[in-house]
């Protein structure tokens, strides 16, 4: 397979970025999306040029590092998937792939496809945990939860942090990444105790970090590789909402 | 001369983390705030340790290499942690699972480490579940558990098939909260280069920022190493594009020493190899051999007509199959260890069996399972996995088997460590897959997480604790001392030369060299010849490396080749040591096969008599000749035997 592609090359934070066109040719379907850029990349180094800068690791889906805007889409063209694990065959009779970095305030570019996701790491400091110190915890099992809640719980854990949502948002909303995080463990009994502290303190770091407001488009789940739910973010607003009142009543 | 120290506790086995915490020495609060610790990883031994001195009241610097320390390599851990619970009344206990752990590594670990981790593996799960891990669940409410290969009892602990993501996410929240608390100090996309030594104690490190370019000092009291593995050395493995064994090499290269380079686990379950641009590997966990059934074709000429995709396995009739796992190890069937079901793999596929287009690669079939079960339960158990093939291969593992293939996963050896888990380097200490402690020559799946939290939350709190006691009046050190001069301009030195090399190959084309060098002679199979001549190879690929590998750019900002190559530079030497390691021991354990020592029917032949020790390796230059340190291994509360998982 041949391709042109478009990417966005930048030296660094403060210099001005632009896309440059390469191409690639005799690329096997069976190839996956980053070892097509590998490829790319082992020309540009013989041609002693600087290769392109791209966050990526596990290749397995889950570490959530790769982050790329491929044709318009964060993690290109298939669903429920990061772009290490999309493979070329995906796209057949696609001549030209342009490639980006995810694109949001909050996330400035480092240097070409790279980008600074720390904002994501201060909203979790902020309070995006149960405050247990090391030891003196009860038995595993002294802890009962219903299996369906378990369930649920995992389902919002199983976020990568990867920043798709941000990305894929008109208004470049934090809401699915910090909604998984507050359900994950408002849904069980150990996270209840500080559930209403953590949501105020969560939402109020995303604020700080210049991400934008939810307007209920859905672009996020669309796009998000781990199929997390646009109804975790219905669920951290109750928390929120509850949170506040709460709050109110014990300022009275 | 070093002299090898374990510094085991006395008393009865089961008593001797227990004395130990009794007698060692503490801190009092006051002056843990002037004590600083450097942690270097962010993965679970990592976090679970700088969250945990956090805790404690110490001030922690933490490196990782990662944007964040989320990212770390434990996070792709799938199958679950194993404990001691025995939740399932099905005989597990303390004693249970640390022989099992001493049998799976083919009793070439020290049975003192190896009982304490045991023993903490049960006040994990506890403290895993109070961070709101969401460990499945039964309708009852409590824990679920599975079974894993080398146990005859459910002990693992899961969470779907992603329950290294989740024990990470569970540490990175105490570690985040502990930065909030400000008692941690969290440095992004850095890596150490060297380890900065001052009067024979670690007190610094020396990193290399992996955005803006810039060489580093940082201070503290004590170091500890948390870095993973070394299985990238092989070029294709299922580790981490960005794992590597720089830091464990260079803390080598100043006086810790290195144990049981050879050790390393060959996976049986991963995705097998496409092609030449293949980057890395998949696997496939562990736990489908719960329910999945490894076959080949039981005739050569299906297997062939298979390869040229004239046949499809579903046309195999039943009787034409063989189920060599459950033919060979009837009592363990398709769940043997590790080493032993990769190594039947690469047997069958030798003989002419393999299937695929390459006939490197095995069924892994569920269709009894779905029969059996129904696809809904194979759906919850295993869709995430299921998915993950189906992305890759373009196959459907519902309907046709799964082809996998053995692929290096895990290095067992690892930097040497006494009971404290510190180094032959006074103040140095390594923790999780760093250093060699509690595996043998072979890890029991669902244990690497088990060791990383127990290093982490339960042991480097007592024993770093107990080495810093009297350190309290040692003031915070400077950077601009003599011996970090030194250290760093090592390290801008050695950068200068790579950069100044200007040759025509780029660095992966060596390590792919280098790769296929370690998988040919140092994998599955080793011989003395193939040992020898991996040696000679290495050094070959070594010097043309120095000579010929083209680099752009330079120290300045972003320099993602220039990264490659150090670390590739240290695997050009650490392969060689692998190998150096192999060659000696002149036995069969675990993940070791010497093919010169195996029984008639084709199993591992250890020889206590001579090799029952831990092979610490001593660094004395590059290109000279490395001196082994022996430590002899006692069995006083496992009767040793010959390894048997046929009945």
């Amino acid at each position: 397979m041949d391709f042109t592609l478009k990417i966005w090359r930048q030296k660094d934070a403060k210099t001005r970025g632009s896309f440059q066109t390469y191409k690639v040719t005799d690329i096997s379907s069976d190839s996956s999306f980053l070892e097509m850029l590998d490829i790319l990349n082992e020309s540009l180094v013989l041609k002693g040029e600087m290769p392109i800068n791209f966050d990526n690791d596990c290749r397995e889906g889950i570490c959530g590092a790769c982050s790329l805007y491929v044709n318009g889409r964060p993690h290109g063209p298939d669903t429920e998937i990061t772009i290490c694990q999309v493979h070329m065959r995906k796209f057949k009779n696609v001549g030209t792939i342009v490639i980006e970095p995810w694109r949001s305030k909050a996330f400035p570019v480092l240097s070409d496809l790279m980008i600074d996701r720390s904002a994501f790491d201060k909203i979790i400091q902020a309070g995006g945990y149960i405050s247990a110190s090391t030891g003196g915890v009860p038995d595993a099992n002294a802890i009962l939860i219903r299996k369906e809640k378990a369930d649920e719980s995992m389902d919002a854990a199983a976020c990568i942090g990867c920043g798709a949502c941000v990305a894929a948002c008109k208004n470049a909303s934090a809401m699915l990444f910090v909604s998984a995080k507050v359900s994950h463990l408002a849904l069980l009994p150990q996270g209840q105790v500080e559930a209403k502290r953590r949501v105020q303190m969560m939402v109020a770091e995303m604020d700080g970090q210049g991400f934008g407001n939810c307007t209920n488009t859905g672009a996020c789940e669309a796009e998000c590789p781990k199929g997390i739910k646009l109804t975790y973010i219905a669920r951290m607003n109750r928390e929120f909402i509850a949170g506040k009142m709460g709050a109110q009543k014990m300022d009275l | 001369m070093i002299k090898l120290d374990p510094k085991i506790p006395k008393g009865p086995l089961a008593e001797k983390w227990t004395n130990y915490k009794s007698a060692q020495k503490l801190v009092n609060p006051a002056n843990k705030r002037k004590l600083e610790i450097i942690v270097v990883g962010t993965g679970l031994a990592g976090a679970a340790a700088a969250a945990s001195f956090g805790e404690l009241g110490f001030k922690v610097k933490l490196f990782g290499i990662h944007d964040s320390p989320r990212r770390a390599h434990s996070i792709a851990a799938q199958g679950g942690i194993n404990a001691n619970k025995n939740y399932r009344n099905d005989g597990d206990s303390t004693y249970r699972l640390f022989y099992d752990t001493i049998k799976g590594g083919d009793y070439r670990s020290r049975e003192a480490n190896v009982y304490r981790l045991a023993e903490v593996s049960g006040d994990i799960i506890d403290q895993c579940v109070a961070q709101g891990v969401p460990f499945a669940r039964e309708y009852s409410g409590y824990l679920d558990n599975r079974s894993f290969g080398g146990a005859l009892v459910s002990r693992t602990f899961y969470a779907k098939g992603q329950t290294g993501q989740q024990l990470l996410l569970g540490a990175y929240g105490a570690l985040s909260k502990e930065i909030h608390n400000g008692s941690v100090e969290m440095f992004t996309r850095q890596e150490m280069l060297d380890v900065v030594i001052i009067d024979g104690r670690a007190r610094g490190i020396i990193t290399k920022n992996l955005i803006t370019g810039e060489i580093e000092r940082h201070a503290a009291h004590t170091v500890v190493i948390a870095t993973g593995g070394y299985g990238n050395v092989f070029f294709l493995s299922t580790n981490a594009m960005n794992s590597n064994a720089s830091a464990v090499w260079r803390i080598y290269k100043r006086g810790a020493l290195f144990a049981n380079p050879s050790f390393t686990q060959i996976h049986p379950t991963c995705i097998p190899v496409h092609g030449e641009s293949q980057s890395k590997l998949t696997l496939m966990s562990e736990s489908l051999r719960n329910d999945g059934r490894i076959w080949v074709p039981r005739k050569k000429e299906d297997a062939e007509k298979i390869r040229k995709g004239q046949m499809k396995p579903v046309q195999i009739p039943e009787a034409d199959r063989d189920y060599y796992l459950e033919r060979r190890y009837p009592a363990f069937g398709n769940l043997v260890p590790r080493d032993v079901a990769s190594r039947a793999a690469k047997e069958r596929c030798d003989a002419g069996f393999g299937v695929g287009t390459t006939g490197l690669a095995v069924y892994l079939d569920f269709a009894d399972s779905i029969k059996r079960l129904g696809r809904n339960v194979i759906e919850e158990r295993y869709g995430n996995l299921f998915q993950i093939y189906e992305k890759i291969v373009d196959d459907n593992p519902y309907e046709t088997p799964m082809m996998i293939y053995p692929a290096v996963h895990y290095t067992m050896g690892g930097i040497w460590v006494d009971y404290e888990l510190q180094t032959t380097v006074t103040g140095l200490f390594a923790a999780g897959e760093a250093n060699f402690s509690d595996h043998g020559a072979n890890r029991l799946g669902a244990s690497a997480l088990m060791q990383g939290l127990s290093d982490g939350y339960f042991v480097l709190p007592y024993t770093v604790q107990s080495y810093l006691a009297d350190q309290i009046n040692v003031p915070k050190f400077k950077t601009n001392t003599p011996e970090f001069d030194a250290a760093e301009k090592g390290v801008r030195d050695e950068l200068n030369k790579l950069l100044g090399i200007k040759g025509k190959q780029t660095v992966d084309t060596f390590h792919k060299k280098l790769g296929r060098i370690m998988w040919d002679y140092v994998g599955m199979g080793r011989t003395k010849e193939g040992l020898e001549k991996a040696i000679k190879m290495i050094k070959e690929t070594r010097d043309e490396f120095w000579k010929d590998v083209k680099i752009p750019g330079d120290l300045n900002g972003k320099n993602a080749e220039l990264e490659k190559a150090w670390r590739l530079a240290d695997y050009l030497e650490l392969g060689e040591l692998m190998a150096r390691d192999a060659l000696v021991r002149e036995e069969s354990c675990g993940g070791h096969f010497r093919e010169e020592y195996q029984t008639p029917d084709a199993e591992a032949l250890r020889d206590d008599e001579k090799f029952m020790f831990v092979g610490a390796w001593e660094f004395t230059g590059v290109d000279k000749e490395p001196v082994l340190h022996k430590e002899p291994l006692n069995y006083e509360y496992i009767e040793v035997k010959t390894r048997n998982y046929k009945e």
